[in-house]
């Protein structure tokens, strides 16, 4: 596992990709069978979901333009409950923060939630270096903890990996089982991993989770997940950490309900994720369980940057992996292409912030600016837009990768590999018309305004050239 | 400079110069007081027996198994069909009075938090959200929140008269609960919708993640129906 970030290799991790046939199948079933059908028909079911995606925004904007009140009210009320509130500019603070407060209580195990913040700090390498076991308890995240690996997809870290070759590492790694028992299938798979991670649990002496969303009115910190790992972290160990990043901040529980209401169903299409959790402040008297100590990290790492920048409105992100889903270039590079923690168009967004456009100058690239990634946002982010801002810094910096550039080799790995030229070329078609709905043409297609100011573009008809002479259509 | 004073610092620097800093701070005490604009959607909205209707129908399509009983007292034996059916000797309840009450003869019954090797588990819910059919269950002496994580089988009971229509129902009458000068919030809340899953490997979907693998809802029927 490497967070040394390699963003500049992106075409050769997308090459590599490319070429892996059976990724390839993965990410077909994941995004385009998977995630993408679940989010159309999570939307059916709410008819006043893009009501609520303009109310989201605009909460999400009011909240940035108050984020120094908001934070300040959210740290009061923590103390009121009796938590603390430590707050980190930059990645190596808040490592040292977190060592800390493992240190103070000579903790010897980690149990973790799923954390992309933690992600983004490289947390584990940290406390392994500094002779503390991180255990990871999302059963995508331990999988990939133990292949030695990054997070491939921010809400599905392991979608890459086949049930085989969970099978191998399981029979690697937990040695002291039958090496002859039967793991061909995933349920077997999830046994036994339940089984190893139960134990870790009840020994960890501090739990980490992430933090979706804080509420300044009541200095609440809450969880979203499936599987119920990051209330057994939050709950077990006698320390709670909670590590997050300064633009979580809503007002009130409500405003937090809003937030919930639009970010399981864009994700994975259902009405609700299965544990939603809000925790304030440590133990109460007479509680029989829950942590000693509660702390929460508040990391910057230049997002306070960010809000007087260009690229404000990426702040508003709740990383719901909408724009992941539906890129057609993460689409067939997968998550790892990338380089760094971030993929997709958010990724390709933050992560030149984060690592530099120098590094970086291939991600606002990476992109066939179809504006899909925009449509599906929750929060309405102008993903393309922000995307050419970058690439304009990253022609300023003498590191033109744009279309010129990245485009053109994209083309030419597609080109020779007629399959996943069907494919891409399918995606974009689809997303154009799409936008276009009913209409069948565009009044405005982010990357093309100078021509759609002043007039629409007709939307593809009848599918690709390819499929139309397919079909007889000569 | 501390990190917070560094942190502070860029943030007022860039917000200062669009609206004064004492404006904005009276803008957010006016909002926090306020609330947030009301946006409950119409399946929030629904009364009555729809209402009921709609918890169950929602609460079932999370794979939540749902039973609907006349009284409290009929608790106990639909427990004990569980437990015959689990194959399990033992209920870890959580220390509620009203489970307290309940004629658990014939039952090894223990009252506490949850164990890791916890097979059934019983608790009380706070209220029940009709809108996506999810429970709400509010941490306190008498609702340890291990005992509805650890157990692989999680039995919840819910009033009729508990289910509301909308998550921000809940909220109100959890501050209605604040006491002068306590807390704002049990030290934990959780919305349970289904029981515990993954599609970690494959995209497949796996009840019993880490959670429980069952969640049965006892729904009690309401005085006032």
């Amino acid at each position: 596992m490497s967070h040394v970030p390699h963003c500049h290799d992106f075409q050769a991790g997308a090459k590599k990709a490319l070429d892996d046939e059976h990724l390839q199948a993965l990410l077909e079933r994941t995004l385009k069978d998977g995630f993408q059908k679940k989010r159309v028909q999570g939307m059916s079911r709410l008819p006043e979901y893009d009501q609520l995606r303009d109310a989201a925004r605009d909460l999400k904007d009011h909240v940035l333009e108050h984020l120094d009140v908001y934070l300040e009210r959210f740290e009061a009320e923590v103390i009121k409950a009796g938590g603390h509130v430590h707050w980190a500019r930059d990645a190596q603070d808040a490592r040292e923060i977190i060592l800390n407060i493992c240190r103070s209580v000579d903790a010897k195990t980690v149990s973790k939630g799923k954390s992309m913040i933690a992600e983004e700090i490289a947390l584990n390498d940290h406390l392994e270096a500094n002779a503390i076991v991180p255990i990871e308890t999302d059963l995508g995240e331990y999988i990939v903890q133990l292949r030695h690996e990054l997070p491939s997809h921010i809400i599905a870290p392991a979608f890459h990996i086949s049930k085989e070759q969970v099978a191998d590492t399981f029979r690697e790694n937990h040695t002291h089982l039958d090496p002859e028992r039967d793991l061909s299938e995933p349920t077997t798979l999830l046994t036994e991993a339940r089984g190893e991670l139960r134990d870790k649990f009840l020994q960890a002496d501090v739990g980490i989770t992430g933090a979706n969303i804080l509420v300044a009115e009541t200095g609440t910190a809450m969880i979203v997940t499936n599987e119920g790992n990051g209330d057994l972290t939050q709950n077990l160990p006698p320390v709670h950490i909670a590590i997050t990043s300064i633009e979580k901040v809503v007002p009130t529980l409500d405003d937090a309900t809003l937030i919930l209401r639009l970010l399981a169903r864009t994700a994975t299409g259902q009405e609700q994720s299965v544990y939603n959790t809000f925790f304030t402040g440590p133990k109460r008297p007479g509680d029989l369980d829950g942590p000693e100590q509660f702390h929460v990290v508040l990391l910057d790492n230049g997002r306070s940057e960010l809000l007087g920048s260009e690229f404000r409105d990426i702040l508003r992100c709740i990383r719901c992996g909408a724009c992941i889903n539906h890129c057609p270039v993460y689409g067939v590079t997968s998550g790892h292409a990338y380089g760094w923690v971030y993929p997709g168009p958010m990724g390709s967004v933050l992560t030149p912030h984060f690592v530099g456009i120098e590094e970086a100058h291939l991600l606002p690239s990476a992109s066939t600016f179809c504006g899909r990634c925009e449509e599906v946002c929750p929060v309405r982010i102008p993903l393309p837009d922000l995307l050419r801002k970058w690439r304009v810094r990253a022609f300023n910096v003498g590191k033109p990768g744009g279309l010129a550039g990245l485009a053109l080799r994209v083309w030419a790995v597609l080109a020779r590999r007629p399959r996943l030229y069907q494919r891409v070329m399918n995606l974009a078609v689809g997303a154009l018309k799409m936008l276009a709905g009913d209409k069948g043409a565009l009044t405005s297609l982010p990357g093309a305004g100078g021509w759609t100011k002043t007039r629409d573009l007709p939307a593809p008809q009848g599918g690709t050239f390819q499929a139309r002479y397919k079909r007889g259509e000569r | 400079m501390s990190a917070r004073s560094e942190i502070f610092a860029r943030l007022k620097a860039t917000l200062d110069t669009v609206q004064d800093a004492g404006v904005r701070a009276a803008q957010v005490d006016q909002r926090i007081a306020d609330g947030a604009p009301d946006l409950i959607p119409l399946r929030g909205r629904a009364h009555g027996p729809a209402r009921t209707v709609l918890f169950v129908t929602e609460a079932e399509s999370a794979q939540a198994d749902v039973c609907s009983l006349a009284r409290l007292d009929e608790v106990p034996s639909v427990v004990k069909d569980i437990l015959a059916r689990a194959n399990c000797g033992a209920l870890k309840a959580a220390p509620h009075k009203t489970l307290q009450a309940m004629n658990w003869d014939g039952v090894d019954v223990a009252y506490g938090r949850g164990e890791g090797a916890d097979q059934v588990g019983l608790s009380v819910a706070y209220a029940g959200i009709a809108e996506t059919g999810t429970l709400v269950m509010a941490s306190g002496p008498n609702s340890p929140t291990t005992v509805n994580f650890l157990p692989d089988i999680h039995i919840v009971v819910v009033s009729e008269d508990d289910i509301a229509a909308n998550y921000e129902e809940v909220w109100a009458r959890l501050s209605r609960d604040v006491k002068p000068g306590g807390t704002k919030l049990p030290r934990t809340v959780n919305w349970i919708t289904g029981p515990s899953r993954t599609a970690d490997i494959e995209q497949t979907l796996l009840l019993g993640a880490h959670g429980p693998r069952k969640l049965v809802i006892l729904l009690i029927d309401g005085e006032h129906t």
